[in-house]
């Protein structure tokens, strides 16, 4: 079972942190082996932002992914750059106001998840910074990729102390979120 | 000061095997070599507590001669190699025997960064003006116009003031003088060797080979003799106009102070550290 | 003991954190660093973790002093390690040389980036290796280690000192960017389950007076370490077994570099390590060794899916170099490929072990990005056709 994960986006938007965290429940949580990779340019703040995860119950060989089975894109800019790559029938979360411009016919390869993510995380805590704790609970649900009590432990091990709450806040509206998605409600 | 006999300093100190030095007739290396080995005689500290250091050049041979635990490392970095014996064996003393090219050249920032940061080390600094070892080439130190191979036609750049650099880099022990003021010399050697922080005292010592013969000071004495004219006391510098110090060196002790050293912050960094992380109270 | 990380458990964490945790539970009490993009965080690892275990962690003005710092302290008795990138790399060759002469036993990771010069800092690659194994001058021999995945960095990071100190010897752990900044699942053990090794110290005074004498028979002189009354010299100039500088004497120099050598190449056998992989009946071999390994690893299951014989030869230890296993191996292959991320490296010593047995080839890749899985099976199939 090798599954692998890709997080696109800006910087800023914690792309980074969602995929350790999300290696940190496979690896630490589930016992599973996990890679967890990022591209990185010479700046320290600001440009595009991209990383990977893969999971699996053996060993790990080549350690990137070769066909995302899971995307989670956040900006124009990786939509276009990556939902290509995405294996056919993959999971592809888009966060839908940032990506104003989709391409509906290559979207039919997949299976396409577009939701306002940054503007649903705002809602439920007040602030934008936890879109990718939210991101990261709608893709647990919506997958399985990892156990809901694994992530848990992961956000809890990985966020500044003093914001435990607000980032579980967001991870459980994420959970409810594929929950309603997988039941068609939205 | 009661000055023993030389041969029971040679006896207690020097590696008879390793003798005859390399040292040309006439150098100075040898008598700021005694100066040292007698401050330590009269500190009465243990010889197998001491390490000396060195880098490359002549000078850099002196820890071959002396029965201590030494480190002849390579060209400059002496003061480098000097920071990681301290910092992981703060009980051992160090010494660093060095040159000027050695030392202000190839080993600058070395010097500089070790000063900065107050390692707990005493540099004994034979200035000499030229690379002895390599044949008479200019140093960072040779005085503007005197000559040497690499500049035949003396030398055309400006010289370090190396005391005063140690000074300015935050040095808590900085002191001159000539191989000729000897008792000035040992008395110096033995207020560094007291100290924490960074010690140094610069030797004006004479290269009759390499250097004098360039520049028609063809022996010892005649070394000697022009340092004594080219020598100025501190105190008297005081009161020179900048137009009567052209061409002179001033001895004497430039700096004698406490600042924290390396050792003691890093030390009290440890403290720090166990206490930001709740280890410790 | 208390640890600043956990211990006796598995975390997820980048290899260059990996390799400070494990030097930290070999024993290494002493870092000296320079910042260097991708090894910095090796240092600012260290730089939080050594105060607490009371070691030390500090910044030296370049590479050169950085190195320079561990040597001492090695003398002065600590197990002792730095880490750097190309650049550094290149300043450290200085003193590289040194520590071999003077038989100092140092730990030097190498996050290898893209060269020459600033080349492309962040991303990896694997243009070191021919400067890892040759780079100081003069004849010497060392030890260079080459890790895959973030666990095997934390496992060859404590073999590493293990090897510096029973061999007296620096030892190189040469890895990359890749494995360096990569995050994976890292088993750290309990220090009681660690086997360490610490160098060898003269028993009396007879035997510290040979600081630099194969006083035991094994090549590896006891180390008369600095601070215990034993009063040695140790000098960069060829010196005799007693540390004394004999620098125009043909046969002391002949002796002293020989046994240096020879310390090294005749543990051969301890030192080696490499695995394999489908290697029995294989026509095909791929031999890698770092990141790159793991690609070849992929590409051979999928060269098996499609019926080729392929099989892998992953080194874990580049120097000393197996010379008679790449020939075995060559044996029975009927083509042998490099796949490595540099110009040909590697290759020119499986070429040399090969000895003509198979014909050898270079799958080389440069520019920052590790050979794909796809891209090796394509270049094998090719020359097939």
């Amino acid at each position: 079972m090798r599954k692998e994960v890709l997080i696109g986006g800006f910087g800023g938007q914690g792309v980074i942190l969602a995929s350790v965290i999300l290696g940190r429940a496979a690896a630490v949580y589930e016992g599973l082996h996990a890679v967890q990779t990022q591209a990185y340019g010479p700046e320290s703040r600001g440009g595009a932002s991209r990383a990977e995860v893969v999971i699996s119950d053996e060993p790990i060989d080549y350690p990137k992914a070769l066909a995302p089975d899971y995307a989670i894109l956040l900006s124009q800019q990786a939509y276009e750059k990556y939902l290509p790559l995405v294996k056919k029938g993959g999971f592809v979360i888009v966060e839908k106001d940032l990506v104003p411009n989709r391409n509906k016919e290559l979207e039919k390869n997949f299976k396409v998840f577009a939701v306002p993510l940054t503007e649903i995380a705002e809602e439920t805590t007040g602030l934008s910074l936890t879109m990718n704790i939210l991101t990261l609970g709608l893709l647990v649900k919506l997958t399985g990729i990892v156990s809901e009590g694994s992530i848990e432990k992961a956000v809890l091990d990985s966020v500044p102390k003093g914001t435990e709450n607000i980032n579980l806040r967001a991870l459980k509206k994420g959970f409810e979120l594929g929950e309603k998605l997988l039941k068609g409600e939205i | 000061m009661y000055l023993k006999p030389s041969y029971e300093i040679r006896e207690k100190y020097l590696r008879k095997d390793m003798l005859p030095t390399i040292f040309c007739p006439g150098c100075g290396i040898g008598a700021v070599l005694q100066y040292t080995l007698r401050a330590i005689d009269d500190l009465g500290l243990n010889q197998d507590e001491i390490v000396w250091v060195s880098g490359i050049g002549c000078s850099s041979r002196v820890p071959g001669y002396v029965d201590f635990d030494g480190l002849h490392t390579t060209h400059g970095r002496a003061l480098a190699f000097a920071t990681g014996i301290k910092m992981a064996n703060p009980d051992l003393k160090v010494i660093a025997f060095m040159g000027d090219g050695d030392a202000a050249a190839i080993g600058g920032n070395h010097l500089i960064h070790a000063i900065r940061r107050n390692l707990d080390v005493t540099v004994i600094l034979i200035n000499n003006f030229t690379y002895g070892m390599t044949g008479g080439q200019v140093a960072p130190t040779t005085p503007k116009g005197l000559k040497g191979t690499t500049a035949p036609y003396g030398s055309f750049e400006n010289p370090f003031d190396i005391a005063e650099l140690a000074v300015a880099a935050g040095a808590n022990y900085v002191a001159r003088w000539s191989v000729f003021n000897y008792l000035q010399g040992i008395n110096s050697i033995k207020k560094a060797l007291q100290k924490r922080g960074f010690t140094l005292v610069e030797f004006l010592s004479q290269c009759p080979i390499s250097f004098g013969r360039r520049n028609r000071l063809k022996t010892g004495p005649e070394l000697i003799k022009w340092y004594q004219k080219i020598t100025v006391p501190i105190s008297k510098a005081k009161n020179m106009s900048p137009e009567e110090l052209e061409g002179k060196i001033v001895i004497g002790e430039f700096v004698d102070r406490d600042r924290p050293s390396l050792i003691e912050e890093y030390k009290a960094y440890k403290k720090r550290a166990k206490k930001m992380m709740g280890w410790e109270e | 003991m208390r640890y600043p990380f956990p211990v006796g458990a598995a975390d997820f964490i980048q290899g260059d954190e990996a390799i400070a945790r494990a030097a930290i539970l070999a024993g290494c009490r002493f870092y000296a660093g320079y910042p260097i993009t991708p090894a910095s965080e090796i240092f600012e690892a260290m730089s939080l973790y050594m105060p607490l275990v009371d070691g030390v962690s500090i910044q030296m003005e370049d590479e050169i002093g950085s190195i320079a710092a561990v040597i001492g302290a090695s003398w002065a008795g600590a197990k002792a390690m730095t880490a750097t990138s190309g650049p550094g790399f290149s300043l450290m060759m200085e003193n590289l040389g040194y520590a071999v002469m003077t038989e100092t036993p140092l730990v030097l990771v190498n996050v290898q980036r893209s060269g020459p010069s600033t080349g492309q800092p962040t991303l990896a690659a694997q243009g070191d290796v021919m400067q890892a194994i040759w780079g100081t001058h003069g004849d010497h021999s060392l030890i260079v280690l080459t890790p895959a995945t973030v666990q095997e960095a934390f496992d060859m990071t404590i073999r590493a000192f293990n090897l510096a100190e029973k061999y007296r010897t620096p030892v190189i752990l040469l890895t990359d960017a890749e494995v360096g900044h990569m995050r994976e699942r890292v088993y750290a053990p309990n220090p009681d389950e660690l086997e360490l090794v610490y160098r060898k110290l003269p028993v009396n005074e007879e035997e510290a007076k040979y600081p630099f004498g194969d006083v035991h028979g094994d090549l590896v002189p006891p180390m008369p370490i600095f601070g215990k009354g034993y009063r040695t010299y140790v000098t960069g100039l060829t010196h005799d077994e007693r540390g004394r500088p004999k620098t125009v004497e043909a046969e002391v120099h002949e002796k002293l570099i020989k046994r240096i050598v020879a310390k090294i190449e005749n543990n051969k056998k301890d030192i080696v390590d490499y695995e394999t992989y489908e290697l029995d009946d294989a026509e095909i071999v791929l031999i890698s060794f770092g990141i790159v390994a793991r690609s070849a690893m992929r590409a051979v299951k999928e060269l098996r899916k499609e019926g080729i014989k392929a099989g892998l030869l992953k080194l874990n230890v580049v120097w000393p170099f197996d010379f008679e296993l790449i020939e075995k191996i060559a044996e029975n292959a009927e083509r042998m490929y490099v796949a490595e991320m540099n110009l040909g490296q590697l290759y020119h010593l499986v070429k040399e072990g090969a000895n003509g047995k198979a014909e050898v080839g270079l799958i080389s890749r440069i520019g920052g990005e590790v050979h794909t899985p796809g891209e090796i099976v394509e270049r094998i199939k090719n020359d097939l056709r």
